[in-house]
């Protein structure tokens, strides 16, 4: 975190300014400075106790956490009993969490396939529509859905694609039977795939158009002058212009490997069955506010975090090994 | 998007490069069709749902379902949704819970990104240091629910609220802006005698108009959105946002309890509305409010979005 690297355009203080602030006293910044550091006082306490404690509470995954040990969840912590990795134990024993393990990584994987190279490839596509008034309507067009929420997506999908849905309702009216695409745990992977890239690759699309944006035109010009057709520009100009995004893309998709989204799942688990909806995020809910085990839920959620953690700081080293810049520039 | 740069180029009446090859037609008759099918994609759902809940039940009867072309315009299954009941209700929890929670998010926020706005400040480096980490490390879902309901929060519409406060992201969205708003404006202000608060909605909030709306139209949409956390902490009927009503009528399959019974609907012409046109009506109600934020973001995210994206 060397001169905050989220900062572009940022002006940077003169050399005389700086020799100056760091001459005065620690008294003296804070006279100065109170009413910013101030300011920022009620997002922290609310990041405090929505998110740290939180993250702090998970030692209940360490615990036989029962709350009617206590009055509040605070002395309900204190007298439950520690049973060291008892719950973790039951989780590696228990054939559902790694049911849910194995979907959520086939999951991740099967859309890593199919999903990740769907923003790129519109990215390029609406790059080539010169009308700038076309491609202003598509752009608004597919950034829509992104502003839906899951139940939303669902509940459009399900009418177009259930078994009362307007595919269904057409082949009907013609004589034929479609399947009902919403209850098939075969095709899940297929539906939630393709209900995540209606929604969200519109939305993607945005970084790679900016990156393409950036790729100067004199390039192409001089590259063409030079003899190189329509796919060698592509090949040697656009995708090393896009190469940088992709990688931090792909970065962070690894770091969220792990989180597939909940509430995608949450909803359609009914219909089309445990065995193949089942992710980490439901097993955490059904096992920890379904059947009241706080301790086995809290455990599978700190084994969540800690392997997306890992993930997330493994894949950019490997980035920063190839010489890209990753999330963060190293240090 | 195109560069000052690219404006000097030589081009065809088409707006192509001259040097670019010309597209052959295949290529341009394939582009066209993926274009045409991904636009449908989106927009015809949307009009389905809409016209059908504009149908009456002769119509509905008539297409078998949903209807595709529109015969006439029939608002029924809107006066029956927000003539009292679980969707009105659900619509008024919403709208409350989107109004006040964008305006804690907004106003907390604003404040935190201008409190680091300016490099060198005492504390500056550990403050941010603060707000980045909750990008690596997850509240589990389990210690959240044990910390909301343990503040007394199940069944209050503040647990909607205050949990998703906060969003980093949102936070470095509006600093990075902030940061670029020339400091000799600071000085001067400072000079002629203002402090940080006059500073920030004397100065900065004017300028920065348009990303502060967006970072709260970003808000918005999140808490009408809000679903999950309503599962978690709202058992009450009538405090259900719109998302949930949705659920429970479209996915669980369950009937609005206020509709199409054979009630009579005093005062309209209209005879009550089928199931199904309720149904849709609902779904249009949940989708509303985001196309009509839609236009005023749209035209500022991008930038928001990729100074964020790229840069945090």
């Amino acid at each position: 975190m060397s001169s905050s690297p989220i900062v572009e355009g940022a002006v940077k203080p003169a050399a005389p300014a700086t020799s100056a602030t760091t001459t005065l006293t620690f008294g003296a910044r804070l006279r100065r400075d109170w009413p910013l550091i101030l300011m920022c006082v009620p997002a922290m306490l609310l990041l405090a106790v929505f998110h740290y404690l939180p993250a702090l509470g998970t030692i209940i995954a360490f615990q036989d956490y029962n709350p009617f040990a206590g009055d509040t969840p605070l002395d309900a912590f204190l007298s439950s009993e520690w049973i060291g990795f008892g719950n973790f134990q039951y989780l590696f024993e228990t054939p559902a969490f790694w049911e849910s393990v194995r979907n959520t990584l086939a999951i991740t994987a099967f859309q890593l396939v199919f999903y990740f190279p769907i923003p790129i490839l519109l990215a390029i596509l609406l790059n080539s529509i010169m009308s700038p008034r076309l491609r202003s309507f598509v752009q608004s067009v597919v950034y829509l859905p992104h502003f839906f929420s899951w139940v939303l997506v669902i509940s459009l999908f399900q009418m177009m694609l259930g078994g009362a849905g307007l595919i269904a309702q057409t082949a009907r009216d013609h004589g034929m039977t479609a399947p009902d695409f919403m209850t098939n745990p075969d095709t899940f992977y297929f539906l939630i795939t393709s209900q995540a890239i209606w929604k969200d690759a519109g939305w993607g699309m945005i970084v790679f158009l900016a990156a393409l944006a950036a790729i100067d035109p004199s390039l192409y010009e001089a590259s063409a002058a030079d003899g190189a057709g329509r796919m060698r520009r592509f090949w040697h100009i656009t995708l090393p212009g896009l190469r940088p995004v992709i990688v931090l893309l792909l970065i962070l998709r690894l770091g969220d490997a792990l989180n597939v989204g909940f509430e995608q799942f949450f909803l359609q688990r009914e219909a089309v069955g445990r065995d193949a909806a089942e992710v980490l995020d439901t097993y955490v809910y059904f096992q920890g506010i379904g059947v009241q085990q706080w301790g086995v839920g809290a455990a599978a959620g700190l084994v969540k975090a800690l392997v997306g953690l890992l993930l997330i700081l493994g894949a950019n080293k490997v980035a920063h090994k190839l010489g890209e810049q990753g999330i963060y520039a190293k240090s | 998007m195109t560069t000052a740069a690219e404006f000097r180029k030589p081009r065809t009446p088409s707006g192509r490069p001259v040097w670019e090859e010309k597209p052959t037609l295949v290529g341009q008759f394939g582009k066209g069709v993926v274009i045409t099918a991904v636009v449908l994609s989106v927009l015809v759902p949307l009009w389905v749902v809409v016209v059908t809940s504009l149908s009456s039940t002769d119509t509905i009867n008539a297409a078998g379902g949903y209807v595709f072309l529109p015969r006439e315009f029939n608002p029924s299954a809107y006066v029956v949704i927000f003539s009292g009941g679980q969707v009105t209700d659900a619509v008024l929890v919403s709208t409350i819970v989107t109004v006040i929670g964008t305006a804690i998010s907004l106003t907390v926020t604003v404040l935190a990104a201008y409190g680091l706005s300016r490099a060198g400040t005492l504390l500056h480096r550990p403050i941010l240091f603060y707000f980045l980490l909750t990008f690596l490390i997850y509240p589990g879902m389990i210690p959240s629910y044990l910390v909301v309901t343990g503040l007394g929060l199940k069944d209050n519409l503040l647990a909607l609220v205050v949990p998703a406060a906060v969003s980093a992201f949102n936070l470095v969205v509006l600093r990075a802006f902030f940061m670029g708003i020339p400091q000799e404006l600071f000085d001067s202000a400072r000079i002629d005698g203002a402090g940080e608060v006059r500073i920030l909605l004397r100065i900065v909030l004017p300028l920065s108009k348009a990303v502060t709306a967006v970072v709260g139209l970003f808000y918005a949409v999140g808490y009408w959105n809000t679903f999950f956390n309503a599962v978690l902490y709202l058992d009450r009927n009538d405090l259900q946002p719109v998302q949930r009503v949705l659920q429970q009528f479209i996915l669980a399959g369950q009937s609005p309890s206020n509709a199409g019974t054979g009630v009579v609907l005093p005062g309209i012409g209209y005879s009550a509305p089928p199931n199904l046109a309720i149904k849709m009506a609902v779904v249009v109600v949940t989708l509303v409010p985001a196309l009509i934020v839609y236009p005023f973001v749209q035209r500022h995210f991008t930038k928001g979005v990729i100074v964020g994206a790229v840069k945090g």
